[in-house]
C-alpha cells in the first residue's frame, strides 16, 4: 500500500464496488453478532469469502498487521479496513459496527449478571464456563507457538517462558516486564534474521 | 471508597495505558486487568474476574468486550463507556495514523525484527491468561478435566468453542464439575 488511502475502484475491471457506509456497518455488526469466543473466523467469511472485499492473502495481511499493533487485532483490522475504503468516516462506522452493536448486548448480559450473579445455578455454569475458556485459551497459545518454537526452538520458547513467569506466576506489573523483555525479544530477532 | 468522578478517571486511565501494552490482543491483557482489577484496586473477587471472564466468552462480539464488563461491574453504564472507549481509544487512533504506514516498511529488516520479537511475548501472556483463567476455574477435579478436555478438542477440531461452553455449562447445571 504505497497510497494512504487508496482511491475507489472505479475501473470496470475489478467486479465488486467499493462498499457503502451502511454496509460497512452492517457487516461488522454482523461479525460481531455471530462471533462467539473471538470474531477473527467470522470476519474472514464475511470479508473475505461472503463479501469479497479482500482476497485471502489480503485479509492475512492486513491481520498479520492487526495483531502487531497494540489493541485488539480485530478492532484494530476494522480501523485499519474501514479506512482503507470509506476514510475516516469508514473506519468510525466499521468500528461503531464492531463495538458499538455488542457493547449493547454486553451491558444487558452484566445487568443480569450484577442481579442474579449470587444464584448458585448461575454460579456453577459460570465456572464451568470458565474452566472451558481457559481450555480455549490454551488452545489458542498452542496454536500460536507451535509454528514458532519449531523455526526458532531455543529463544522464542526461551523468552515466551520468560514473559509467562514473570506476568503469570510472579504477577509483575506488565509495562515493567515490556519494558525489560520487548527490547530483549526484539534484539535476539534482529540477530536471529541475520 | 473514592467518588464516582474518581472511579471513573481510574478506570479511564488504567485502560487507555494499558490498551497501548496489549501485545497479540486482548486475551494478552487478562493477566495485567486481573492483577490491577482484582489486586491492586480490589475491585472484584478472582471468582467475580472469571465470571466475567466466561460472560465475555458467551457474548458474541470481539474479546474486548471483557473490559466493557470490568467497567460495568465498578461503575455501573458510565463505567463500562469509559473502559471500552479507553481500551479502544487510543489504540484505534494508532491503528488509523500508523496502519498503512507501518505496512510501508514491511520489507524493512527492523521491521521484520519488531514484528518477531513481539510474537513470544504474545505467546508467553496469552499462557500467563489461561494460567489466571484456568487456576480460578479449577474448583474441581472435574473442572480441571473440562480445562484439559476443552484444549485438546479445540486444538484438533475446528469446532466452535460455542458447543464445548454450552456443554459445559450443562455439566455444572448438573453439579457435575
Amino acid at each position: 500500500m504505497s497510497a494512504p488511502i487508496p482511491p475507489p475502484a472505479e475501473t470496470p475491471a475489478s467486479p465488486p464496488p467499493p462498499p457503502s457506509l451502511l454496509d460497512l456497518f452492517i457487516s461488522f455488526s454482523t461479525i460481531s453478532l455471530s462471533g462467539f469466543g473471538g470474531v477473527l473466523a467470522w470476519s474472514r467469511r464475511m470479508l473475505v469469502e461472503e463479501r469479497k472485499w479482500m482476497t485471502a492473502a489480503e485479509f492475512n495481511e492486513a491481520y498479520a498487521l492487526c495483531q502487531f499493533l497494540p489493541g485488539a487485532n480485530i478492532v484494530n483490522l476494522s480501523v485499519v479496513f474501514g479506512r482503507r475504503i470509506r476514510g475516516a468516516p469508514g473506519a468510525v462506522v466499521a468500528l461503531l459496527g464492531l463495538v458499538g452493536t455488542p457493547f449493547l448486548l454486553v451491558i444487558a448480559i452484566a445487568a443480569l449478571y450484577a442481579r442474579f450473579g449470587d444464584v448458585e445455578a448461575l454460579q456453577r455454569m459460570l465456572s464451568a464456563v470458565s474452566a472451558a475458556a481457559a481450555g480455549l485459551i490454551i488452545s489458542t497459545c498452542a496454536k500460536m507457538a507451535e509454528p514458532l518454537f519449531r523455526e526458532r526452538p531455543v529463544s522464542a520458547p526461551l523468552v515466551a517462558l520468560l514473559t509467562f513467569a514473570s506476568v503469570g506466576v510472579m504477577r509483575w506489573p506488565l509495562y515493567w516486564v515490556l519494558a525489560v523483555l520487548v527490547p530483549l525479544s526484539i534484539a535476539i530477532a534482529w540477530r536471529w534474521r541475520r | 471508597m473514592r467518588d464516582d468522578t474518581g472511579t471513573l478517571l481510574a478506570l479511564m486511565g488504567y485502560f487507555a495505558l494499558m490498551s497501548l501494552f496489549a501485545i497479540g490482543g486482548a486475551v494478552s491483557a487478562v493477566p495485567e486487568m486481573h492483577r490491577f482489577a482484582v489486586e491492586v484496586e480490589r475491585w472484584m473477587t478472582d471468582r467475580q474476574f472469571s465470571d466475567l471472564f466466561a460472560l465475555a466468552q458467551l457474548t458474541p462480539g470481539p474479546n474486548v468486550i471483557i473490559v466493557t464488563l470490568i467497567g460495568y461491574h465498578v461503575a455501573g453504564v458510565a463505567g463500562a463507556a469509559v473502559a471500552t472507549l479507553a481500551m479502544c481509544g487510543p489504540t484505534c487512533v494508532f491503528a488509523f495514523y500508523i496502519g498503512d504506514v507501518w505496512e510501508r516498511f514491511k520489507e524493512a529488516r527492523w521491521r521484520v525484527a519488531i514484528q518477531a520479537g513481539m510474537l513470544p511475548i504474545a505467546i508467553g501472556l496469552v499462557a500467563a491468561s489461561a494460567l489466571i483463567v484456568g487456576r480460578a476455574a479449577a474448583q474441581s477435579w472435574a473442572a480441571v478435566g473440562v480445562t484439559v478436555a476443552s484444549a485438546a478438542l479445540t486444538y484438533r477440531l475446528r469446532l466452535n468453542p460455542l458447543w464445548i461452553f454450552a456443554v459445559a455449562a450443562l455439566l455444572g447445571l448438573a453439579r457435575l464439575i
